[in-house]
C-alpha cells in the first residue's frame, strides 16, 4: 500500500535520512526499529508530510504523495499518531477526537467514527468531557490513537507509542494496537521497544543512522543475532 | 587606518564649514536630521538588543515639556530644566521598566506596555491643557539670543549644539557597544533565562540601557523644543512619534552606530520631499505614501538600509575572494 | 449608594461590552497567528468611516450600511493578513509588530486624505432611558447587548463548529494540526476574517455613540492593548474579564477626575497590577 523508495530527507542542511526504502503491504503491520536519533521520527514526518523529502519517491496505493502538505496527506488516508501523543491539552477528549475527523470527507461520518472509537476504547467515553491534558499517559495514548482513527485512515502511522509510559501501560498500549490490527487496518509503527513491537508486527526494518540496515519478517528479526544482542539484550 | 582618519577629518571639515555656504532652509533640515538622528540613536541603544520600546514618545515628550514649562512658569533656566526633564524621564522609565523586567515582560507584552505609556503621557499633556496648552501646543517665552534661556535665533548655534548632541549620541552608542556590558546584553537578547542562570544581572543590565536611552531621548526632546520654540503633544509624544522613532531606526539599521542617523536622513528627506510635492493640496497624502513605504520596508528590508548595504558588500567581498582563490 | 456613582458603574459595565469584543478579536488573532495587530483600533476606524460614508453620504439604511461594513472589515482583515502578515510570518516578531505599526500609520493618513481631520457623525440620536433616577444612553445599552451577543456567538462558534475547534487547537499546538487534516494557512485566513468581522461589529456599535475621525484609534487602541496584556495575551476569557475591569476603572476614574485623567488612572492601575502578576492578572 505504501511504498517509500530511496528517500533522503532532513532539516535544512542537516540530513537525517539517507536512501531509505520500505514497503508496507496492505493489511499488514510493519515496524521500524532502531536507536535514538536514527531518524525514525523524521521518517514518520516525511510520510505524513510534516517534513518534505529531498530525493526519492513516495507512493500510496500506486500514486505519488510526494510533496503533498500534511493536511492533504491526511485526506489521502494516512493518519499519524505523533511522538509524545501531542494532544491538544486544553481541549476535551471528545474535542480532540472530533478534530481528528476534520477533513471534509470524514466530517460527515464524525458521529459514527466517534462511536467506533468509544466502542474500541470505552475508557475514552467515560472521560469524554475531561481536558486532554489531565489524562494519564496511557489514556492520552488511547486518545491520540483514537484521534487518528477518526479520519478512517487506510494507513495508520504510530510514532513511538510506548514512549514515556510505564511498562504495564506499554503492554496495554500494544494491546490497543493489536485490536486495531484485528479490524484490518494497515499500520506502520516506529518503536524503540523492540520486544513489544516485534510481537505485534508482521515485518520490520532496522534503521540506524539514517539508513536501513536490516529488513525481514518479525520472526526473522527476532531470531537475528545482531538484533538480539544489540536491541534485546540477549 | 589613516584612510579612515582622513575620511573623518575631511567630514569634520565639511561639517564645520557647512553653515557658511548652506542656505537657512537646508540648515533647518540638517539640524532636524541631527536632532532626530540623535533621538533615533538613543532608541537604538536599547532597541538593537531586542528590547523594543514602542513608547519613546513618552520620554521625548516629558523631556521637551518639563524645561519649557519650568521656563515659562518659573523662569527656570533650561540648563536646570533640561536635566530635570531627563531625570523625570528616567524615573518614568524606572517605574515602567522595573516591573516589566523583573516580571519578565518581554517581546509583545513589553511593546504593548510601552505603547500604552506613550499614549498616556500624551493624554496627560493634553489633559493638563490649562498648563500645557493641550492640543494647541505650547510656546516657550522667547527672549531672543540668550545663553541663559538656551535660545538662539541664528541657526549656527543650534547647528553646533545639535552636532555636539549627535556626536554625543554616537559616542554613547560606541561606549555601550565596546563596553563590558555589551556581551551581557547580547546574552540577554539571545536567551534571558540562560543569561540569568550564568549570573548575569538581567534586570540591572536591561534597566541600565533603558534608563540611558530614556535620558538621551528626553535630552533630544528638550533640544528639539528649544530649537523649534514650539511644542505640540502630537509632534513630541504619543504613538505616532514612538512609531516614527522605531521606524527610522530600523529603516536605517540598528546594527551600526550610523544606522539610525541614516534613517533620520532618509525619513526627513522623504517627508520634506513629499510635503513639497503635495504642498497643502492633499493633506495626508505624504504620510499615506510614507506608511506604505514603511510596510514595504519591513517586509523587504528588515535589516534596514545599512544592513542591506552591509550584506551586499559582504556578498561582493566573498565573491571576489572566491574568484581569486 | 450615591446615584451618580451607580450610574457611573453601570455605564462602566456598558462601556466594557465593546471593549470586550475588541479584546476578543485581538486575542483570537494573537492566540492563533501569534501576531498583535497594532492597527486593530484603526481597522475599526475604517469600519466606522465606511458606515458614515454609506449612511450619511450615500443615504443607505443604517442596518444595511452596518452589515456591509462588517463584511467589508472582515475582508480587510483577510487582506491585512495576506499582504502584510503572511510575508513576514517567519521573521522576528518585532518585524510583525512594526509592519502592523506601519499599517496604523497608513490607515490614519489615508483616512485623513479621504475625509480630512474633521469629526464626522452619522447623526443618530437614540433616546436616553431613565430608570429610577439613573440616566442610561440607549445607544450604549444597545451596544452592550449586541457586543455580548457577538461574544456569545463567537463562543459557540469556537466550541461547536469544526473550524472553531480547529482554531482553538491551532492556538494550542500549531505544528501538528496538519496531521488532523487542518490547513494552517486556511485557518489563519478564517481567523483574520473573524478578527476583522469583530472589528466591523465594534465599528457599528461605536459609530452609534461617537464621532469618527482619523485618529480615533489612538483613543481606545492603547486601552485594548492594556486589557489584553492584563488578561493575558491570547487568553480570550482573561481579556473578556479584563475589559470589564478596565472599563470600570475608566468610568470611575472619569467620575472622580476627568475623562483624560481616567486614562492615566487606568494606566497606573495597569502598572500596579503588573507588579502583582505579569503574564496577565486574569489569565489561568
Amino acid at each position: 500500500m505504501l511504498s517509500v523508495s530511496a528517500i533522503s530527507a532532513g532539516y535544512g542542511s542537516f540530513q537525517v535520512l539517507f536512501d531509505v526504502s520500505l514497503k508496507v503491504p496492505q493489511g499488514e503491520a510493519v515496524g521500524v526499529i532502531g536507536p535514538n536519533g536514527a531518524g525514525k521520527t523524521t521518517l514518520m514526518r516525511v510520510i505524513s508530510g510534516l517534513v518534505q523529502l529531498h530525493n526519492g519517491a513516495m507512493m500510496l496505493e500506486g500514486h505519488s504523495i510526494r510533496g503533498l502538505p500534511a493536511h492533504r496527506i491526511v485526506e489521502q488516508g494516512i493518519a499519524h499518531v505523533p511522538e509524545n501523543r501531542r494532544l491538544f491539552p486544553r481541549l476535551t477528549v471528545e474535542d480532540n477526537l472530533r478534530i481528528g475527523a476534520y477533513p471534509p470527507r470524514s466530517r460527515r461520518h464524525c458521529t459514527e467514527q466517534l462511536e467506533r472509537v468509544y466502542t474500541l476504547y470505552p475508557r475514552l467515553k467515560d472521560r469524554r468531557g475531561q481536558l486532554a491534558g489531565t489524562l494519564s499517559g496511557g489514556e492520552q495514548q488511547m486518545c491520540a490513537i483514537g484521534r487518528a482513527l477518526m479520519s478512517n485512515p487506510k494507513l495508520l502511522l504510530m510514532d513511538e507509542p510506548s514512549a514515556g509510559l510505564a511498562p504495564l501501560i506499554v503492554a496495554q498500549v500494544f494491546d490497543l494496537v493489536r485490536r486495531i490490527r484485528a479490524e484490518g487496518l494497515t499500520v506502520l509503527i516506529v518503536e524503540q521497544n523492540v520486544q513489544q513491537v516485534l510481537d505485534v508486527v508482521d515485518r520490520a526494518y532496522l534503521l540506524e543512522v539514517g539508513r536501513i540496515k536490516l529488513a525481514g519478517t518479525s520472526a526473522e528479526l527476532k531470531g537475528n543475532d545482531f538484533i538480539r544482542k544489540s536491541y534485546m539484550g540477549l | 587606518m589613516t584612510g579612515r582618519h582622513a575620511m573623518f577629518a575631511g567630514l569634520a571639515v565639511v561639517l564645520l564649514a557647512l553653515p557658511h555656504f548652506v542656505p537657512p532652509y537646508f540648515m533647518h533640515l540638517l539640524i532636524q536630521i541631527l536632532i532626530w538622528g540623535f533621538v533615533y540613536t538613543a532608541w537604538s541603544i536599547m532597541g538593537r538588543f531586542g528590547f523594543v520600546s514602542l513608547g519613546h514618545g513618552a520620554f521625548m515628550g516629558v523631556g521637551a515639556y518639563v524645561p519649557a514649562l519650568l521656563w515659562n512658569y518659573a523662569g527656570l533656566t533650561p540648563w536646570v530644566g533640561i536635566p530635570l526633564g531627563m531625570a523625570l524621564s528616567v524615573l518614568l522609565g524606572l517605574v515602567v521598566g522595573y516591573p516589566c523586567f523583573r516580571l519578565k515582560v518581554v517581546g509583545h507584552y513589553f511593546a504593548l506596555v510601552t505603547l500604552a505609556l506613550s499614549q498616556v503621557v500624551m493624554l496627560s499633556i493634553v489633559a493638563a491643557r490649562d498648563v500645557t496648552g493641550g492640543s494647541l501646543g505650547f510656546t516657550p517665552k522667547a527672549v531672543g539670543h540668550s545663553w541663559f534661556a538656551l535660545q538662539f535665533p541664528e541657526k549656527v548655534y543650534f547647528y553646533a549644539i545639535s552636532l555636539a548632541l549627535w556626536l554625543t549620541g554616537l559616542a554613547v552608542w560606541h561606549w555601550i557597544d565596546r563596553g563590558i556590558g555589551r556581551e551581557a546584553l547580547d546574552a540577554i537578547a539571545e536567551d534571558e533565562e540562560a543569561a540569568a542562570s550564568i549570573g548575569i544581572n538581567v534586570i540591572g543590565e536591561k534597566l541600565r540601557v533603558t534608563l540611558i536611552s530614556a535620558a538621551l531621548t528626553a535630552l533630544g526632546g528638550a533640544i528639539y523644543g528649544q530649537y523649534m520654540m514650539y511644542l505640540n503633544p502630537e509632534t513630541v509624544s504619543g504613538i505616532a512619534v514612538s512609531l516614527q522613532i522605531v521606524f527610522a531606526a530600523i529603516v536605517g539599521g540598528t546594527y551600526a552606530a550610523i544606522g539610525p542617523t541614516i534613517g533620520a536622513l532618509l525619513t526627513i528627506s522623504l517627508n520634506e520631499g513629499l510635503r513639497v510635492a503635495f504642498g497643502t493640496n492633499f493633506i495626508g497624502a505624504a504620510n499615506t505614501i510614507y506608511g506604505i513605504l514603511l510596510i514595504l520596508f519591513i517586509i523587504f528590508m528588515p535589516r534596514g538600509i545599512v544592513g542591506m548595504i552591509e550584506d551586499t558588500f559582504k556578498r561582493r567581498w566573498r565573491g571576489k575572494t572566491a574568484s581569486t582563490a | 449608594m450615591d446615584i451618580y456613582l451607580l450610574e457611573t458603574i453601570i455605564n462602566g459595565i456598558l462601556l466594557g461590552g465593546v471593549l470586550a469584543l475588541l479584546a476578543l478579536g485581538l486575542n483570537l488573532i494573537f492566540g492563533v497567528i501569534d501576531v498583535v495587530w497594532i492597527a486593530y483600533a484603526d481597522i475599526v476606524m475604517c469600519g466606522m468611516y465606511l458606515i458614515y460614508y454609506l449612511n450619511a453620504e450615500l443615504h443607505w439604511p443604517l442596518l444595511l450600511a452596518c452589515s456591509v461594513a462588517i463584511a467589508w472589515v472582515a475582508a480587510l482583515g483577510v487582506l491585512v493578513h495576506v499582504l502584510i502578515i503572511a510575508p513576514i510570518l517567519g521573521s522576528a516578531p518585532i518585524n510583525q509588530l512594526l509592519a502592523t505599526g506601519g499599517l496604523l500609520f497608513f490607515l490614519q493618513s489615508f483616512a485623513t486624505l479621504l475625509f480630512g481631520t474633521d469629526f464626522r457623525n452619522i447623526g443618530v440620536r437614540l433616546p436616553i432611558i431613565r430608570l429610577s433616577g439613573i440616566y442610561i444612553s440607549s445607544a450604549r445599552l444597545l451596544a452592550f447587548a449586541v457586543a455580548v451577543a457577538g461574544a456569545i456567538a463567537l463562543y459557540f462558534f469556537l466550541k461547536r463548529t469544526f473550524i472553531g475547534t480547529a482554531i482553538r487547537a491551532i492556538a494550542q499546538d500549531r505544528d501538528i494540526v496538519g496531521l488532523m487534516g487542518v490547513d494552517q494557512r486556511h485557518i489563519y485566513l478564517v481567523t483574520s476574517a473573524i478578527g476583522g468581522a469583530l472589528a466591523g461589529l465594534a465599528a457599528c456599535l461605536l459609530i452609534l455613540q461617537y464621532d469618527v475621525h482619523p485618529f480615533i484609534g489612538n483613543t481606545f487602541g492603547p486601552l485594548i492593548f492594556m486589557i489584553c496584556v492584563l488578561g493575558g495575551l491570547g487568553d480570550m476569557i482573561g481579556g473578556f474579564v479584563a475589559a470589564f475591569v478596565m472599563s470600570q476603572i475608566i468610568s470611575i476614574g472619569g467620575f472622580y477626575f476627568s475623562t483624560e485623567l481616567s486614562y492615566v488612572f487606568a494606566f497606573t492601575f495597569f502598572i500596579v497590577l503588573m507588579f502583582l502578576r505579569p503574564r496577565g492578572v486574569f489569565s489561568r
